[in-house]
């Protein structure tokens, strides 16, 4: 079993008005085989969380900490938390030009394991995750989401997620812009990597829908670079009637 | 690596005449520069010597650039002149004022052996067929030219691959003629290699006849201390095609102006450029497309990478459509990647169109940095910051590297591009 440990997590960004704290003090812990999900208002500093978690420069942590088993997270550089196990689905994923998804995969598989997969079970593999992916075959020989639609660009990080096989996942509104079709081909990759590999999943969300495919054991609220609530599955169904008044009139 | 994207996009949308609110047949002028004054180049003699066209045109059109055989009929350069302001005269080796009398590179032909390759005096009456200088540096090469010398694809070939090996032995300011005719309805490529050292002021002439398809790849592979200005000017006759690729990596000053005019109708120019500049290097192509004739079609797409204190580039893009050019179809871009601090890049794409009766003409140019965010995503699969680089620089060159269709030539210039970017320090 793995475990990561966010606590007491401070973070910052240069803004042009100067320093402006985001996270104000986030603890988590998260196993494998684990699923929590996060839920909460836009702005509350949900994607924060996870591009510090993977490392993203522009995010400055100012106090408390982030393991993995133990091992400092924040002294690792962006590729090293690849390494170690850790992976971000990005609520905006990126376009690369001039990369194709087929180079992309084979050196980010290499790089992860350390060695270069076999050719031959390799192209098998990739070819049969995109098909289960329902992501069709000439994907490969295009640029690095260019181009992707917004759904498309979703389902490639879930194929990446599925041929990388992370310890832990952090999807960042994975399910926006899915359509009903593709949100559920996207949850049976997650649920998947999770039988497969034991992952631990971080899902953060706005809906309750993916929830009914992705069962979380933890749901957690998000207000104000804050967890200001946790509870089961079950607070995911009272946060979709009642909306976030409660917690934001108890701040105000 | 904190800062996001900075792209600078300056895009302009393709325009077809049909769409554009305003246009008129009278065309318009989309250049950024021709607002401003005349250019001191342009003048009477500009009109006597010019490809057609000239008379009636504003002198700070492209159509008014003076042409002449003669180097006197230019004036001394001041570096103020329209198409010499971005090149520093200093380090160009007095190829402007020298006698060019040095020995001339080296001229070797490789690859097919259904060519031939004859030299000719300097009076032969081949020379300035497809020809004439439009720059004191080309004038200058055009007299200290010892004769040319003369490839020939004979009509009807097939599959021709020719490899000119151009190799400078001398720092002596030198002048260069080289004629590649492209007889009707031969197919060829051409690789024209500039290794060694020079201080060389080339002109090469291409005759591209009817129906024939020439690609050429002018490659300046040449050592740290050379300094090359060379004029390359194609006649693309009715139904050819011209494709025209310009690989600059080596060299200290590099100054490559491709121009091609059509000279018969439903024919194709493509112009392509790589270029990769390294500290304190000034790498400078300027390019004319002359659409003269009807119903042609032309593109252009030139990228460069820059890294290291002083890298200076510099792309000029002339598209001329004149009135007579109806049916055209054209789009020209340019593209640059800045890696590193203490770069300068100059992208000037320079449109003009003198008859709304076109399919479509349009321009683009961005320069960026390096972008984090690229960097950031592959590097969050694992990739590392270098091999993460080098996948976007070579995938942002590859473009322009599959142009070449040439699987060996296209593997030495990977190559290339990966020992210059082992050399980055970031
Ligand atoms: N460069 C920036 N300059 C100023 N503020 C920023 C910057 N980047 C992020 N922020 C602010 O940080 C806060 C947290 O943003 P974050 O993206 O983490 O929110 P989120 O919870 O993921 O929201 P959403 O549900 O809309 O995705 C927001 O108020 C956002 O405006
Ligand atoms: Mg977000």
């Amino acid at each position: 079993m793995s475990t990561l440990e966010i606590k007491d997590l401070h973070v910052s960004i240069d803004t042009e008005q100067g320093e402006k704290e985001i996270l104000k003090g986030v603890s988590l812990t998260i196993n494998t085989n684990e699923t929590h999900a996060i839920m909460g208002p836009n702005g509350s500093g949900k994607s924060t969380l996870a591009s510090t978690i993977a490392g993203h420069p522009r995010y400055k942590v100012t106090s408390g900490s982030i393991t993995l088993d133990g091992v400092d997270v924040l002294e690792m550089s962006v590729d090293e938390r690849a390494k170690a196990g850790l992976f971000l689905a990005m609520q905006y994923p990126v376009e690369v030009p001039g990369v194709t998804m087929t180079n992309f995969l084979r050196t980010a598989k290499t790089a992860i394991d350390g060695e270069a997969p076999k050719l031959r079970t390799w192209t098998k593999d990739v070819k049969e995750a995109m098909a289960k992916l329902k992501i069709d075959a000439d994907f490969a020989g295009r640029n690095v989401n260019e181009g992707f639609s917004g759904g498309e660009k979703k389902r490639v990080e879930i194929l990446q997620m599925e041929l990388f096989k992370p310890k832990f996942a952090i999807l960042d509104e994975t399910d926006s812009g899915l359509d009903v079709d593709a949100l559920k081909t996207v949850s049976e990759g997650v649920n998947r990597a999770q039988d497969d590999n034991q992952m631990g999943t971080l899902l953060i969300t706005h809906y309750t829908r993916i929830l009914r495919y992705i069962k979380p054991d933890h749901v957690h609220v998000f207000v104000d670079g804050r967890i200001a609530e946790q509870g089961g599955p079950e607070l995911a169904d009272r946060l979709e009637d009642e909306g976030y008044d409660r917690f934001l009139n108890v701040k105000a | 690596m904190s800062e996001t994207t900075t792209q600078i996009p300056d895009e302009k949308a393709r325009i077809g005449a049909p769409s554009i609110p305003g246009f008129t047949e009278e065309g318009e002028n989309l250049s950024p520069l021709n607002d401003s004054a005349t250019s001191p180049l342009a003048g009477d003699s500009a009109k006597s010597h010019s490809h057609g066209g000239g008379e009636g045109v504003t002198d700070s059109s492209r159509a008014g650039r003076l042409t002449s055989f003669n180097v006197e009929d230019f004036p001394k350069l001041t570096g103020r002149e329209e198409d010499w302001r971005f090149t520093p005269l200093k380090r160009i080796g007095g190829l402007h004022t020298a006698e060019l009398t040095g020995k001339a590179p080296k001229v070797e032909l490789t690859g097919s052996d259904n060519v031939s390759l004859r030299t000719v005096a300097a009076d032969d009456a081949i020379r300035g067929n497809a020809f004439t200088p439009d720059d004191r540096v080309s004038a200058n090469s055009w007299k200290y030219s010892n004769g040319a010398q003369v490839l020939t694809i004979p009509a009807n070939a097939e599959d021709v691959k020719s490899v000119l090996r151009i190799t400078g032995e001398s720092l002596d300011p030198a002048a260069q003629h080289l004629i590649i005719v492209a007889e009707e309805n031969s197919e060829a490529m051409v690789v024209i290699d500039h290794v060694g050292s020079a201080v060389l002021a080339q002109n090469i002439e291409f005759d591209v006849r009817q129906g024939a398809r020439l690609r050429v790849v002018s490659l300046q592979a040449w050592e740290s201390d050379a300094i090359h200005a060379s004029s390359q000017q194609a006649s693309v006759a009715k139904d050819a095609t011209f494709k025209h690729i310009v690989v600059t990596f080596g060299g200290d000053l590099v100054r490559v102006n491709p121009s091609a005019r059509f000279a018969g109708e439903h024919a194709e120019i493509e112009l392509y450029g790589l270029y990769f500049a390294d500290a304190a290097q000034h790498l400078e192509h300027r390019l004319f497309v002359d659409h003269a004739v009807p119903n042609c079609k032309s593109n252009v797409l030139y990228k460069g990478a820059l890294q290291g204190k002083n890298a200076h580039t510099v792309w000029v893009g002339d598209v001329l459509i004149r009135k007579a050019a109806v049916g055209t179809d054209s789009y020209e871009a340019n593209r640059n990647l800045v890696l590193t601090d203490g770069t300068r890049a100059d992208s000037v794409p320079n449109l003009e169109i003198e008859t709304g009766l076109i399919d479509g003409a349009g321009h683009a140019s961005t320069t960026g940095r390096f972008d984090d965010e690229h960097l950031f995503y592959l590097m969050a699969r694992g990739i590392d910051e270098k091999t993460a680089r080098r996948l976007v620089v070579r995938g942002f060159l590859n473009e322009i590297v599959q142009q070449i269709g040439d699987e060996q030539l296209q593997e030495r210039l990977t190559d290339t591009i990966e020992e210059e970017l082992a050399t980055t320090t970031l």
